[in-house]
């Protein structure tokens, strides 16, 4: 008897689970809510970043609602984890198609975007990914064709380095540059390498590359060097834990030219290696500035601090922007297909959002202007908006 | 004689189970019945029972502590992924050199670690697939830290369910040999094993050898089937992941691996729709569950075991009350 109240038991659960498992494959079924998919890092490692872009996403969503929704109906968001990996990101896209999502916000990780975006592509669906830079997001490396159905809000990182470029010589004026590389990453290298090439077009020299590892601590030799070369600016577009000691060890040396870099400088870590003082006369190139004149951002600023009590982010201004920018398209195309969504971005003419005015190149990545920070007292501020074209 | 044919009968009733199932899935598969999320967990599901099996010969049968099986899975996933995507080499073939590449390391590393024991060997292990992680972090040519990217999708599920089928099949058959008995008599005294003549340590490496290589190829499906290899995927998290997986099924029970990965890949998919208290849940299932169930689910016994049992008891029950019945 014992053992066939097991039976029961096991047989009841495995019931249980085939109910649950087809029970998933329902239709779909005509709703009056346009569902929005959000596939995004809300644990694991990159945690602090996917929370910042989900509160940027609900409350774009909550605005849009309370302005009465997007054809009459009310947007919903079907919100995953991704768990900060990459078979999850894939697992919780599948789920997404799954729900009928008509639209995803693909992860802002590059790494947990390219897992997801061939499982949305392939079912049709538009994507895009707010902050992921990687080109592959949005274009296949094997065929070199675009992928059709993913877009990115945010430019790609070789962008940076020609906004730089422009910014150094037109707007600072300066005509010798020197280049101190992270050669242990593509990122830094490929900011340089657009940089060298915007700066000499526009008639600078640059007079001197040295390099250095990530996780090195001790840039004496290569500072000494620089120093000899003499340059008016130095551009060091590597990430904030050496910048920051770079930047320290510099200004120690009694180098008081400016440096700049790219977002890899964005956190608060910096101020905290470097130091306000080695800080002042720097600059770095970003997706996203708090303006204090501008009323569109301050709005949304003020916005998220009265719903999280905290600032935003640059992820949750770009995820805030995404969903806003699917809400006009969808206005825009007077439906909520998918078809109709991807057709509608890839004739986007313009999106005008916190991050600036955006609309869509070839490659489906963002043309839009890059914000140039400085820092006042050991925190960045809005300095300059640049476009590279 | 009786108890051989006996055995050949059952791994060829199981033979036919596994064509039933895999036809019942196949079909509604193809029919679409099962949501494609659903596919994904149960091509998931696959690869996990491979990983779980593996990691329980080495854990289970043979009573070494290893925390170091999704090391395994990455030295399989990569290896085969460079296989595919740069010498053009067909699937099979691929999945095959990643699982030995993945046994190769096993026995490097086994050779010198396995000396260790207990909670050391742990710790050696646990070592070992980090250093495998940050290894692959740092080689630029595979991705580093963005990941080898572009991996043809050539996963499907007759693939992971086969291969699925082979590995139970050759762990099933291997614990049943002599040298699956020598593992077992490791894990039960390796004092007394040594002293009846075995070569010990020849056991454990052949364990982890084994064990590593299924794990590469469970490690080359699930590059094929995300199209990407990242070194996120591989962390010792991870490990603890197919670690639960086996301990929660039952240590050193194949038929508890099993029911142990799916369930386990089962309760994540269920509860991602609450991402803010899934880990909770999920915790809360395995303190509940190793409440009740210290030994895990089925102990160190098979489920065939069981069923066996149950039946002659049923046979016997029978059997008594038909001779009651004739007086």
């Amino acid at each position: 008897m014992k053992h066939l109240k097991k039976i029961v038991c096991a047989s009841a659960a495995a019931v249980l689970a085939a109910a649950a498992l087809t029970g998933c494959g329902g239709g779909e079924e005509k709703s009056d809510t346009i569902k929005i998919g959000t596939d995004l890092e809300m644990t694991g490692n990159q945690a602090a970043y996917g929370q910042d872009a989900m509160r940027g996403a609900q409350l774009a969503v909550d605005e849009i609602n309370k302005a009465g929704g997007v054809l009459g109906k009310k947007i919903e968001l079907v919100s995953l984890d991704n768990k900060s990996e990459p078979s999850e990101a894939a697992s919780a896209a599948q789920k997404l198609v799954d729900e009928g999502v008509v639209a995803v916000v693909a992860p802002n990780m590059s790494s947990n975007a390219l897992a997801a975006v061939p499982i949305l592509n392939g079912a049709k669906i538009p994507s895009i990914s707010p902050g992921g830079t990687n080109p592959k997001i949005t274009v296949d490396e094997n065929s070199g064709k675009v992928i059709p159905y993913s877009y990115r809000a945010c430019f790609i990182d070789p962008y940076q380095g020609k906004v730089m470029a422009s910014f150094v010589a037109d707007k600072l004026g300066k005509k010798k540059v020197a280049i101190l590389i992270d050669n242990s990453s593509d990122y830094a290298k490929g900011l340089a390498k657009f940089f060298t090439e915007a700066f000499t077009a526009k008639g600078g020299t640059v007079v001197g590359t040295e390099a250095y590892l990530q996780k090195d601590t001790d840039f004496n030799a290569v500072l000494t060097k620089i120093k000899d070369l003499d340059p008016d600016f130095i551009y060091v577009p590597g990430y904030y834990q050496e910048v920051g000691l770079i930047l320290k060890q510099a200004r120690a040396m009694g180098i008081t030219v400016p440096f700049g870099g790219g977002d890899g400088w964005d956190s608060p870590t910096l101020a905290e290696i470097a130091g306000a003082d080695a800080l002042a006369g720097t600059y770095y190139s970003n997706h996203y500035a708090i303006q204090e004149d501008n009323k569109k951002v301050m709005d949304f600023v003020n916005a998220y601090k009265a719903a999280n009590n905290q600032e935003p982010g640059v992820f949750g201004a770009l995820t805030y922007d995404t969903i806003h920018l699917l809400a006009q398209v969808i206005k825009d195309a007077g439906s909520a297909d998918p078809q109709k969504i991807a057709d509608g971005l890839a004739a986007l003419k313009s999106f005008s959002g916190v991050t600036g005015d955006m609309s869509f190149t070839d490659t489906h990545d963002a043309k839009k202007a890059a914000f140039i920070l400085t820092f006042k007292d050991g925190k960045p501020v809005f300095a300059d908006k640049i476009s590279a074209d | 004689m009786q108890i051989i044919k006996s055995l050949r009968k059952f791994d060829l009733a199981l033979l036919v189970l596994s064509v039933a199932v895999f036809a019942v899935l196949e079909v509604l598969i193809d029919m679409r019945i099962i949501s494609s999320f659903w596919r994904l967990q149960i091509i998931l599901i696959g690869i996990n029972v491979i990983l779980a099996a593996s990691l329980n010969l080495i854990n289970g049968i043979t009573g070494q502590f290893s925390l170091g099986h999704a090391g395994f899975m990455a030295v399989g996933a990569y290896v085969s992924a460079i296989m595919t995507m740069w010498y053009d080499l067909p699937f099979g073939a691929a999945l095959l050199i990643g699982g030995l590449a993945a046994c190769i390391i096993g026995v490097l590393i086994g050779i010198p670690t396995l000396r260790l024991d207990g909670d050391y060997l742990a710790i050696a292990t646990l070592g070992m697939g980090e250093i495998i992680r940050i290894c692959i972090l740092n080689i630029q040519a595979v991705g580093g830290a963005s990941g080898l990217t572009g991996i043809p999708r050539l996963t499907t599920f007759a693939w992971v369910f086969w291969i699925m089928v082979i590995t139970l099949f050759f762990l099933k058959n291997m614990i049943n040999s002599t040298y699956g008995r020598s593992c077992i008599s490791v894990r039960e005294n390796a004092i007394a094993a040594a002293a009846m003549g075995i070569n010990t340590t020849f056991a454990k490496v052949l364990a982890f050898a084994i064990g590593a290589f299924f794990a590469g190829l469970a490690g080359g499906l699930f590059s094929h089937y995300f199209s990407i290899a990242h070194p996120s995927s591989f962390t010792f998290l991870n490990s603890y992941n197919y670690l639960t997986m086996v301990v929660l099924g039952g240590l050193g029970s194949m038929t508890g691996s099993i029911t142990g990965a799916a369930l386990i890949t089962f309760i994540t998919a269920a509860l991602s729709d609450y991402p803010e208290v899934r880990m909770i849940i999920y915790a809360l299932c395995l303190i509940l569950l190793m409440l009740f169930r210290p030994q895990g689910l089925f102990g160190s016994q098979e489920g065939s075991l069981l069923l066996r049992r149950l039946m002659n008891r049923r046979k016997e029950a029978k059997a008594n009350g038909s001779t009651l019945g004739n007086n």
